[in-house]
């Protein structure tokens, strides 16, 4: 079989194994809160008084009566089309509830990315190159204790040092217009991101480190190509590998923690709205926040599997011989 | 001027018990094939990496080594690149580990052209076909967009020699070339290095463990044992009456390449095994494995490499086992 | 290298008890038997009740009557950080001991039975892997309320596939070393040469891995509180003390948020330190 046919059917075969994953998920979100104790009837007629007729009748309009099945069936179709249905609290489509907060999430979460990819990676390699040095050791120890940093006390002591005390960044809210937007959210990203880049620094420089050790990169310097150009095509290109997987890894931690730093930070985000969502019992949208979270870290990892073989063509080749 | 020149060359890493090398006294002329013969853990080689300063991280060298004349020990980042990209390159044991996986044969090829010596893709392409049609691969232009996983062992170390003759060196590093190649490759590979060397009248080092290999190729032969060179003479020389008892134990353990006729020889191992770098002897650092070995002689450090000409050793006991009779071949009387 | 390579470890358990570890180790290892200490006499080493806020003594610095100071509810920080270290390990506790025995449970399972079933449960583990610990925590609070039990079971959970994969991997290591089929072949039951001989031998290796998922589920755990969707007052705990403090550190008078804090990130440091080194020994790294 020609080496493409047998590339599309593995790209086919994983696109398969995806789609039963998000199938499982979305059936195991729904069950979950479906599961969820108290009527949802009586509880979008809260404050009120209402007769069991109008309950009945809340109800019959919600399809709260029907099976469960029949209402799972009838969910995951609206979600293929973008319907997640309503939110009891806002009295809106959960959708646009979702789509008015996403800018500032994806604001705040492309800004930690940028973080982690550049000061990250930029750390691990100075640690591979400076290895056991003063250097080396003082990166260590940061990555160590970073790495045990969770999102709360980051933001809590860039906080108080920054925000408070030295007063050089807003405390709270999303800014408006873009400078302020960015002003806003320098602290949130950056408390964000301390754990993750750890974690992206100690990938990188051990995978540094295993590449600096390879008789390749001994070749290439014994045919004179200068170091840096050994270090990026050679060292580093090579430790690509490791690093890009941890990092789509760390995706779904990152979403999560979206929600700790924009509380903290007292932003209005997707984040902050499913703490919100979970305070006021707004099952759809913690509902559709949770299942869009899951999706996001199972399509990015699908994404990082298909384009591999270009990181590392001996992947393609164990592929193919399968 | 020799066109490689060890002088007195010593490497010690901390926390060892005996230098890697100590006192490398060696040279090969332009046009000369000389093998560098000896176990493994003999620092072998290290020495061949000296010659491009490639020296172990940590270590301190003492000594002198030239290559064309210029100075490799101490010498700056420009100077060493001026070596490595101009007059000399290196073969690697193990093309395999030798050549980035991740990227195109190819890239290998031309890397050390485009980024040195800035020549543009077309042209580097040019000059990897015509030496990959040097070294005797067909269909080199296929070759230059496969991955090193798509080739076989015998293949590669065909292209880590095309990739080393890029830059049109006078001086070859032969580091085991074809140690990690099956039988049958091992002799092609071995015959396109002879003919290259000929056709480009290569300076070539050849370092190899196995003697009979050596004497195949090369002109002369030094002998090398825990990190001193211990003989050296002209091919037919050593064989002819090798004075070190390390040598004739050598020449005793492997099998001729051209057997004699009649029943085939006995082989006989030379006892125990090669000095690591953590243990030291005294005196001769060989005279533990010695079967010729005297106590109160070989306990004093061995002389320097002395003799006439160009037939040297270093051994106590070189002239009274020369003089008496052969017991030194180690093969027992 | 190769003298490792040639050592079949034999006794790990001894082996690991004759390396020792570096001082970072030890004092991280003091640290950790002290905060255990602390959270088991806590009502006798508190000084005072930190439940009780006086009205009026809100946001004092530290001092004699408050050696950490107070809170903005007047509640002492140091009681508070000494009670609170209970709920905050017990949580982590129960998450790394019910995920450690599932994960066994299962990884072993997994291995020693192969083909579909290992297929089966490893496609499933992929998808318990890709919802993140927290996550799982908040879907738990989302549907039985809030407090501690549900988050805990439903970590346990979370944290699982992380110790199957590890012992799955292991384990299927160990069975193709010939001592595995030599057990076998004396006629010992599958179930007897996991337990009693294939389980000592991978034991140290996944009782680091539980040891830095600690570390993680106490974040998680502290996190939750932090959201105000776990530990309730007036129960004390760490991530809880943070969550209330948010308005003091608004004041300049993050001082009650800052100790807890703190608390948080040396123990998790003191657990991945520990966790990891006895890992790194293990696999026969050095770092």
């Amino acid at each position: 079989m020609s080496r493409t046919a047998t590339r599309a059917i593995g790209v086919v075969s994983r696109l398969a194994g995806m789609a039963a994953t998000l199938l499982v998920t979305s059936f195991l979100v729904f069950s979950s809160l479906y599961l969820a104790p108290g009527d949802p009837a009586s509880f979008l007629v809260r404050g009120r008084s209402a007769g069991p007729e109008e309950l009945a009748r809340i109800r019959h309009r919600y399809g709260f009566d029907e099976p469960f099945l029949v209402r799972y069936w009838d969910w995951l179709g609206g979600v293929l089309h973008g319907d997640f249905g309503r939110s009891y609290v806002f009295h809106q489509d959960v959708s646009s509830v979702i789509w008015s907060r996403l800018p500032a999430t994806l604001l705040l979460i492309a800004a930690s990315a940028l973080l982690i990819a550049v000061v990250g990676v930029a750390a691990g390699i100075v640690g591979a190159l400076r290895r056991g040095t003063r250097t080396d050791s003082m990166l260590m120890l940061l990555v160590t204790v970073g790495a045990a940093a969770p999102a709360f006390v980051a933001a809590l002591l860039l906080r108080s040092l920054f925000g408070v005390k030295l007063g050089w960044f807003p405390t709270i809210g999303n800014g408006t217009g873009v400078l302020d937007r960015l002003h806003h959210v320098v602290l949130p990203a950056i408390a964000l991101s301390v754990t993750f880049m750890a974690m992206v620094t100690r990938v990188t420089r051990s995978s540094m480190l295993e590449e600096l050790g390879r008789e390749h990169v001994e070749v290439a310097v014994s045919r004179g190509t200068p170091r840096w150009t050994v270090i990026r095509r050679h060292v580093l290109r090579n430790a690509l590998g490791p690093i890009v997987t941890v990092s789509a890894l760390l995706i779904s931690g990152m979403l999560v923690s979206t929600s700790i730093v924009e509380t903290a930070f007292g932003m209005s985000g997707v984040g902050s709205l499913l703490v919100t969502s979970v305070n006021q019992m707004d099952f759809q949208v913690v509902q559709a926040i949770v299942l869009l979270v899951v999706a996001a870290f199972v399509v990015v990892n699908f994404l990082v599997d298909l384009v591999h073989p270009l990181i590392d063509p001996r992947v393609a080749a164990a592929g193919s011989a399968r | 001027m020799a066109l490689l020149e060890y002088e007195n060359l010593s490497i010690a890493l901390p926390g060892t018990a005996r230098p890697v090398l100590d006192g490398i006294d060696l040279t090969v002329s332009a046009g000369e094939v000389v093998a560098l013969v000896g176990e493994s853990g003999s620092g072998k080689s290290v020495t061949a990496r000296s010659a491009l300063g490639l020296f172990p991280t940590g270590a301190h060298v003492d000594g002198h080594v030239r290559v064309d004349g210029t100075e490799v020990v101490g010498a700056g980042p420009a100077a060493l690149r001026a070596i490595r990209t101009g007059t000399a390159s290196m073969i690697f044991q193990d093309p395999r580990a030798g050549i980035n996986p991740v990227r195109r044969i190819g890239d290998f090829l031309t890397e050390a052209l485009r980024v040195s010596n800035g020549w543009s893709k077309g042209r580097a392409d040019d000059r990897a076909v015509e030496l990959l049609g040097a070294v005797g691969l067909p269909d080199p232009e296929r070759h230059l967009r496969q991955y090193p996983y798509e080739l076989s062992g015998g293949m590669l170390q065909r292209v880590m020699i095309a990739a080393a003759l890029t830059a049109g060196p006078r001086l070859l590093l032969c580091d085991e070339p074809t140690t990690a190649l099956d039988v049958s490759t091992q002799a092609e590979i071995m015959a396109i290095l002879g003919r290259l060397q000929r056709e480009r009248d290569l300076g070539m080092l050849l370092i190899t463990h196995d003697i009979e290999l050596a004497a195949a190729v090369c002109d002369r032969i030094y002998v090398m044992y825990a990190g001193r060179i211990v003989e050296t003479a002209p091919t037919a020389q050593l064989f002819g009456a090798p004075r070190h008892p390390y040598t004739a134990g050598l020449l005793g353990s492997s099998p001729p390449l051209r057997a004699p006729a009649g029943p085939p020889a006995r082989l006989t191992p030379i006892p125990g095994s090669p000095m690591g770098l953590l243990d030291s002897a005294p005196g001769c650092s060989f005279a533990a494995r010695c079967r010729s070995a005297r106590p109160g002689v070989c306990d004093r450090t061995p002389p320097p490499l002395e003799g006439h000409g160009t037939a040297l050793v270093a051994c106590h006991l070189a002239e009274s086992l020369t003089a008496t009779d052969n017991t030194a071949t180690g093969e027992g009387t | 290298m190769s003298a490792q390579m040639a050592g079949v470890t034999r006794k790990p358990i001894a082996k690991l008890r004759s390396m020792g570890g570096g001082w970072l180790e030890k004092v991280c290892l003091g640290l950790l038997v002290l905060f255990v200490l602390v959270a088991l006499f806590a009502p006798w080493l508190s000084p005072q009740d930190p439940t009780y806020g006086e009205l009026g003594t809100g946001l004092v610095g530290p001092g004699a009557d408050h050696w950490l100071g107070t809170d903005q509810g007047g509640h002492d920080t140091f009681s508070a950080l000494i009670e609170g270290s209970r709920t905050s390990l017990a949580g982590p506790l129960l998450v790394v001991l019910v995920s450690t025995v599932a994960g066994i449970a299962i990884g072993l399972f997994a291995a020693w039975r192969g083909g579909w079933v290992d297929t089966v449960l490893g496609r499933l583990l992929d998808v318990v892997f890709a919802f993140p610990a927290l996550l799982v925590a908040i879907l738990a609070v989302a549907v039985f309320g809030k407090g501690m039990t549900a988050p805990v079971i439903a970590m346990s959970v979370a944290y699982m596939p992380y110790t199957a994969r590890l012992v799955r991997g292991l384990a299927m290591q160990e069975q193709a070393r010939p001592y595995i089929a030599a057990y076998r072949v004396q006629g010992h039951s599958a179930l007897y040469v996991a337990v009693r001989r294939l389980l000592p031998n991978i034991g140290p290796t996944v009782l680091a891995q539980s040891s830095v998922n600690f570390g993680y589920a106490l974040l998680d755990l502290a996190a939750l509180s932090f959201l105000g969707l776990g530990v309730q007052a007036p129960t004390p705990d760490w991530g809880a003390m943070i969550n209330q403090s948010q308005a003091a550190v608004l004041r300049g008078q993050p001082l009650s948020a800052v100790v807890p804090a703190v608390a948080v990130v040396v123990v998790v440091v003191a657990f991945n330190i520990v966790g990891e080194n006895v890992g790194d020994r293990l696999a026969g790294r050095k770092t």
